[in-house]
């Protein structure tokens, strides 16, 4: 049963001496990055709780009005870098639709499995440190050594390890080759039984469901009232995921299952990840095996991409086009419009608000952060809970300080 | 689908419609915003508040008020999106807190406030949230540089010599 919210001010007068303030972080092990909870307890019970971000605030938005779209990839790289690529990914979805450019079926698939790729790198991740902060080391081994299979996956495409700023307008910076799909598929059969292995580890271990479920409630009202998205808001039975709603990329031709719980509790937002990461091996399984042949790039001619190295190197032609797309005054146009455009990220709706002036640089680079609207509905979830609970809740909700505070 | 001439029975301020790619957009008088939205939300069943942002205006071409704040609205039974913006002007943009509609839009308010400086009326918790709560500029807004005013000349200066 959820536990009914307490209001602070609804405590009894003669209770109230033994109210007391704890300071959470800035720099505590289980908040995973810098952020600042001040809590006000009784007991050990938590009367409220007063999030203090900013900590890690180094204005990408800023950033992302003097980078031209090619250049802030670098900069969106590091927001969530959980999930580094998924961020690129949705960056460029939104510079793409400005552009009204449509990428090539090789491309698009590639893409898709990078995206899927980092779902699993960042499920992975939350399910590993969630159980890590409740006291389960082992998980947290076994996932990360699979995680480790996807950086070296990552740095076979890309030659980057965490920030790959493999993407670039209209297409990504390398293709691709056959080592990289073997790779990908050694992969795909390898995670289940890493996957099993978490599962009997976790699902019915009885100190993880007791420190989870009936944690941190999230009602479906609730979660659509706060803007939760993604598994935070699937798990409270929100039936929404962009890949099925508004495909992109090519997920309209992939066949996989939404996955949704009625729960709302950390349970359920465990349930939700555990079972989205065999979804997404059912994505990859197919996609892998369907990658069509033909450029990863669009045309050449738009000057939007860069023409391939070779014909730089060897013909004048090439070299022009080079400096076509290079040279600040020359580029390609822009239109003078406004677009919002959105990628289902491993964290939730990760948007991004776009403004062209005609430049090849964005007027205005707004990002929807997942992390921060998830955050924001914190105390929310946390009022009335203990306060060993304070760290099963933040880790179910998969905050990322660096995407929270931009 | 919402249509305009309907949604405009039900609201008395001038709308006006607009369309890019795939996102729709109503364009609204700043002081007609809040009706609108609780319209919207109450009668149109647009439940989820995707985003609220803002641009300076001040160096876009072709535009003549300072700021748009863009509202996102989402119905998540029928998955309609659609773009509610709003035009403000200096020295007092204000807009009325939509926290009352959307408990989500309380972050999203106060990033807007810290970033661009709008005030939002009605507000439960109006304070600074990624800015330090002393910070007096607004970092977003196009007249603050990439960087300088308010952060360098706060700090010392030593010299070689005095080194």
């Amino acid at each position: 049963m959820p536990l009914s919210p307490v209001d602070p001010d609804a405590v009894d007068s003669s209770e109230r001496e033994y109210v007391w303030t704890l300071n959470f972080g800035p720099q505590h092990p289980a908040t995973h990055t810098t952020l600042r909870l001040v809590l006000t307890l009784d007991g050990e019970r938590v009367l409220n709780a007063v999030p203090h971000i900013g900590y890690l605030h180094s204005g990408f938005e800023k950033l992302g009005e003097h980078l031209d779209f090619n250049q802030y990839v670098t900069i969106v790289d590091r927001m969530n870098y959980v999930s580094p690529l998924a961020n690129e990914i949705a960056w460029h979805h939104a510079v793409e639709k400005l552009l009204n450019i449509e990428l090539t079926p090789r491309c698009r698939y590639l893409r898709t499995i990078l995206a899927e790729l980092m779902r699993l790198h960042d499920h992975l991740l939350n399910v590993g440190t969630t159980a890590l902060d409740l006291g389960g080391f082992t998980a947290f081994l076994y996932a990360f050594q699979q995680r480790e299979k996807i950086y070296d996956i990552v740095e076979t495409a890309s030659g980057q390890r965490f920030h790959t700023s493999y993407t670039r307008v209209g297409g990504v910076l390398f293709d691709v080759n056959n080592e990289w799909v073997d790779k990908v598929r050694t992969f795909i059969q390898d995670l289940p039984r890493t996957h099993a292995e978490i599962h009997r580890l976790l699902t019915k271990n009885r100190i993880f469901v007791e420190r989870t479920k009936g944690i941190g409630y999230l009602s479906r009202e609730d979660a659509i009232n706060f803007s939760a998205t993604g598994p935070v808001a699937r798990a409270s039975g929100v039936a929404r995921d962009l890949r099925k709603d508004e495909p992109y990329l090519a997920y309209a031709d992939l066949d996989f299952d939404m996955v949704c719980s009625r729960g709302g509790d950390c349970y359920a937002r465990y349930l939700v990840r555990m079972q989205e990461i065999l979804e997404s091996l059912k994505i990859l399984k197919q996609a892998v095996e369907n990658i069509p042949a033909g450029p990863v790039n669009i045309d050449v001619v738009s000057d939007i991409v860069l023409p391939a190295k070779p014909a730089v190197y060897r013909s004048i032609e090439g070299l022009i086009q080079h400096f076509e797309v290079l040279m600040p005054n020359r580029g390609y146009d822009v239109p003078l419009e406004q677009v919002y455009a959105a990628t289902e990220s491993p964290n939730g709706e990760l948007g991004f608000y776009l403004a062209g002036n005609g430049e090849t640089r964005a007027y205005r680079a707004r990002t929807r952060p997942p992390s921060y609207i998830h955050f924001g509905m914190f105390p929310h979830m946390i009022r009335g809970h203990q306060l060993g609970d304070v760290v099963a809740v933040l880790g179910s909700i998969n905050i990322i300080a660096a995407e929270l505070d931009r | 689908m919402v249509e305009l001439s309907v949604l405009q029975t039900r609201v008395a301020s001038v709308l006006k419609e607009s369309q890019f790619r795939d996102n729709r957009r109503i364009d609204v008088s700043s002081g007609d915003v809040f009706g609108l939205l609780g319209v919207l939300k109450q009668e149109f069943g647009f439940d989820m508040l995707i985003d609220i942002t803002a641009v300076d205006c001040l160096e876009y071409p072709g535009a003549v008020d300072r700021f748009m704040v863009v509202y996102q609205l989402l119905n998540t039974e029928s998955g309609e999106r659609l773009t509610v913006r709003t035009w403000l002007n200096l020295p007092d943009p204000t807009l009325p807190s939509a926290c009352s509609l959307w408990r989500g839009a309380n972050w999203l308010e106060r990033e807007v406030y810290d970033m661009f400086g709008i005030g939002f009326t009605d507000h439960p918790d109006l304070r600074r949230i990624l800015m330090p709560e002393e910070f007096v500029e607004y970092p977003l807004r196009k007249d603050y540089p990439l960087k300088g005013r308010g952060e360098r000349h706060n700090f010392p200066v030593i010299t070689r010599s005095e080194s």
